[in-house]
């Protein structure tokens, strides 16, 4: 029995709740799931098929690696095929295709590069490899930031000198605010994310109410959580009161984790930042404050990538934008498979277009 | 984006924790959660403890669940 | 000298002496102990089975090889020579077959502690006994250090094949039921759970056995089973689209009727993986004609190694070549190949 997981996927509880969704909706409406996780979530517990056809959802840009720039990755790659450095990196961006190759064919080719599952992996292999210098690259959002931050803190307290971060990292409230603002299409509920919340607080998201109009609720990601969340969303539009719902308020408190949030700003300050899919987003980044910057792995290393390459004919920034499905794309399923990826949202595990393609099969 | 499990703590030394869940066990950080004490469950994302679950609102929050299942008049069978 | 050295490769003495000393006290195969070129057997020698084989009506030999490179060496569970020994026997037993001989190559790496390699000699010879096979022909090859990880070994493996047994992965039929032999998983998160860098502790045991007794209880039970094969890399989800591709026929099963273990469950939670999709060693999934499900389930289940032993779904005849999976809230979903290594996730 796995406390605190298995409950809230119980069967009949989940049954009840997706009547209740069936009944309460009765008009067509959109709904974007920003986080990755709560897409592969959906997809995984078949919860799509279960909502009436009233329901659209839609996959936000919540997945940290099908927003990294291009720019970025090269970046990363170039670094890890450097003699002498370790590149460190959480699973996840190990395949995806950056310009002209990726960091497991950057390792086939003989690069240092190591999948870690924490910060605190990396700090190790830094500490057992004085010699070398130990790059992390630092993806994620608000969720993550912080262990990046403390790790950073920690090399700092004990004199790790041969430790460094690349800062990739992303923020959701201004990347949301870029997504509404382009007006590309209509959005009328957010499912927020559950873990980047639990750091930065439900208030955080009462712009959405206020500026927008539109009601946020801040889920978790077991099934019972998930359509807890639709199902509150729904109630709200069909009752016209836009409003910021916490249901995953086991994990999520209104002012979020104060100690986490002073860790990541104690170490990075809020910057302009590229997403792939949706450009230069203003106050949406990370970069490394100064008195931190010697672990900032852009000063101290100089790397030339090459140009930069967009992949031709993918939708992924698009698909990222909630302005297209994955099938929407030519080169859906055609050509861009898990197997052989044209673009990063068919790479991660929680880009759209993988959810589709591993989930839904072809019934979508 | 946000994979992260909620897991017991087992024992604490300084700010790490040995955590369990189903018999598997892990050593993670209480840097972002200082506060956390044996028997707590954690919420725990890339080694690090990112909350304290909050086992009353957990109970509230299944229990929402289960008022709302009595008030339904389906059968129990899914669908 | 405790360690291997370049010189236990080279034909000489000591390479002669490597295999009299380490090698054949625990091969003691007759036929290995003659130390010709090649091993030259008589399948009708009365070896220790479970029941008598008639090997006059039996004109097919089933044939398989396979190559092992686990790490870390040695496991929660077993080793890479049981593994050896286990994956060998099981490929043969999947098709049916009664295994009979294994050959077993070595590629080890200068500086490899010989006490090692004596472990893992002797884990072979237990597991070989075990599942009643005998270990004919071997080689060692040694490469110099760095060339090789510790160490690897190749393996074939010859078996017999009863006349009238047809069990292949083209064989499912929609109307058919799907049995899996107990918990998914095991293997893949004891091992993984032993590499550094993804450090956690559990008690998981990898399952790595020799099924082919099973196999053959199974084939007592019923003539009528279709499919065999055992989920090793890429795991049961990996396993089935094979069987759905190769029968073409489409397969649907019921992820509350999977089992795993909660260990296994929590491991996964931890890392983003799917148990689908991670590696077992000594579990098989069947194909079998539904009226005979309840006797092979019987005999499974009397079977020390398939206690658990589970119908977790059916054949259908649509949608062919998929797995679709009723999830545990009543969704549904396609499975599909593991499209990769899997890898630990944050997102």
């Amino acid at each position: 029995m796995m406390k605190y997981l298995d409950e809230f996927r119980d069967p009949a509880l989940a049954a009840a709740l997706v009547d209740k969704i069936r009944r309460r909706s009765t008009r067509p409406v959109r709904l974007m799931e920003f986080c990755g996780t709560h897409t592969v979530s959906i997809f995984k517990h078949g919860i799509r098929q279960l909502l009436p056809p009233t329901i659209e959802m839609l996959s936000g840009p919540g997945c940290p690696v099908c927003v990294t720039a291009n720019a970025d990755l090269d970046w990363a790659i170039a670094l890890a095929s450097e003699p002498d450095v370790i590149l460190t990196t959480f699973g996840d961006m190990l395949r995806v295709p950056g310009s002209r190759s990726s960091l497991e064919k950057a390792k086939a080719e003989g690069a240092d590069v190591r999948v870690v599952y924490s910060t605190l992996d990396a700090l190790q292999i830094a500490r057992d490899n004085p010699d070398h210098p130990v790059v992390f690259l630092g993806i994620g959002f608000e969720t993550t930031a912080p262990t990046i931050a403390a790790s950073i803190l920690q090399a700092d307290a004990e004199g790790v000198s041969n430790y460094y971060v690349f800062p990739a990292h992303k923020l959701t409230p201004p990347a949301t605010r870029a997504i509404l603002d382009a007006g590309e299409s209509r959005l009328d509920g957010i499912i927020g994310p559950g873990h980047v919340t639990t750091v930065i607080g439900s208030q955080a998201w009462e712009f959405l109410p206020r500026d927008y109009g539109l009601s946020c609720v801040i889920a978790g990601f077991e099934p019972l959580d998930i359509l807890q969340g639709i199902y509150t969303l729904v109630d709200r539009i069909e009752s016209g009161d836009p409003q910021v719902d916490n249901v995953y308020s086991r994990s999520v408190r209104p002012e979020g984790n104060q100690v986490a949030l002073e860790h990541m700003y104690r170490v990075f300050d809020v910057c302009a930042a590229d997403w792939r899919g949706l450009g230069t987003v203003p106050a949406s980044g990370l970069k490394v404050r100064a008195p931190f910057r010697h672990f900032d792995a852009r000063e101290r290393f100089q790397v030339d990538p090459g140009p930069v390459v967009e992949p031709q004919g993918c939708l992924c920034g698009e698909v990222i934008r909630g302005v297209r499905t994955p099938p929407e794309c030519k080169l859906y399923r055609k050509v861009c498979t898990p197997h052989r990826p044209v673009g990063p949202c068919m790479v991660s595990s929680e880009g759209a277009c993988a959810a589709y393609y591993l989930y839904a099969g072809e019934q979508d | 984006m946000c994979v992260a499990v909620p897991l017991r703590v087992k024992s604490i030394t300084e700010l790490q924790a040995e955590v369990e869940m189903g018999g598997v066990g892990r050593v993670v950080s209480l840097d972002l959660t200082p506060e956390a004490q044996v028997g707590d469950y954690v919420i725990v994302h890339a080694g690090y403890a990112i909350s304290i679950l909050d086992e009353e609102e957990a109970r509230e929050t299944l229990e929402m669940f289960r008022q709302i299942s009595d008030l339904m008049e389906t059968d129990d069978e899914i669908p | 000298m405790n360690r291997i050295l370049l010189a236990h490769g080279s034909g000489g003495r000591l390479s002669h002496d490597l295999i009299c000393d380490l090698f054949l006290p625990h091969f003691t195969a007759p036929a290995l102990a003659r130390l010709d070129d090649a091993a030259v057997v008589e399948p009708g020698e009365a070896l220790p089975t479970k029941r008598q084989l008639e090997f006059t009506d039996s004109r097919r030999l089933a044939f398989t090889t396979d190559s092992y490179v686990v790490k870390p060496l040695f496991f929660n569970g077993g080793d890479i020579g049981r593994l050896a020994v286990c994956g060998t026997v099981n490929d043969l037993a999947m098709v049916g077959a009664t295994p009979l001989y294994l050959s077993a190559g070595f590629i080890i790496e200068e500086g490899l502690e010989l006490d090692v390699l004596r472990e893992v000699v002797a884990s072979m010879r237990a597991s070989a006994q075990e599942a009643a096979v005998e270990i004919v022909a071997g080689d060692t090859k040694v490469v110099e250090k760095g060339g090789a990880d510790q160490l690897f070994i190749s393996t074939a493996g010859l078996g017999i094949v009863p006349d009238g047994i047809e069990i292949s992965a083209s064989n499912a039929r929609p109307g058919d039921v799907v049995i899996v032999s107990g918990a998914i998983g095991d293997h893949g998160i004891a091992v993984l759970s032993e590499r550094e860098g993804l450090a956690f502790k559990t008690e998981l045991e990898s399952d790595v056995a020799p099924l082919n007794h099973l196999v053959a209880d199974m084939m007592q039970a019923s003539s009528h089973i279709h499919v065999l094969r055992d989920p090793t890399r890429g795991g049961l989800g990996t396993s089935l689209n094979e069987i759905a591709q190769q029968s073409q026929v489409g397969i649907a099963i019921e992820e509350h009727r999977i089992p795993v273990r909660d260990g296994v469950r929590a491991a996964c939670e931890m890392l983003g993986y799917d148990p689908l999709y991670v590696a077992n060693e000594g579990k098989l999934v069947a194909v079998i004609d539904r009226e005979d499900a309840d006797q092979i389930l019987e005999a499974m289940r009397a079977h020390p190694y398939a206690e658990e032993a589970a119908i977790i779904g059916e054949v259908t005849a649509e949608p062919k070549g998929k797995v679709l999976l009723r999830t545990g809230i009543g969704g549904t979903r396609v499975v599909d190949m593991l499209a990769g290594e899997i890898l630990p996730r944050i997102c």
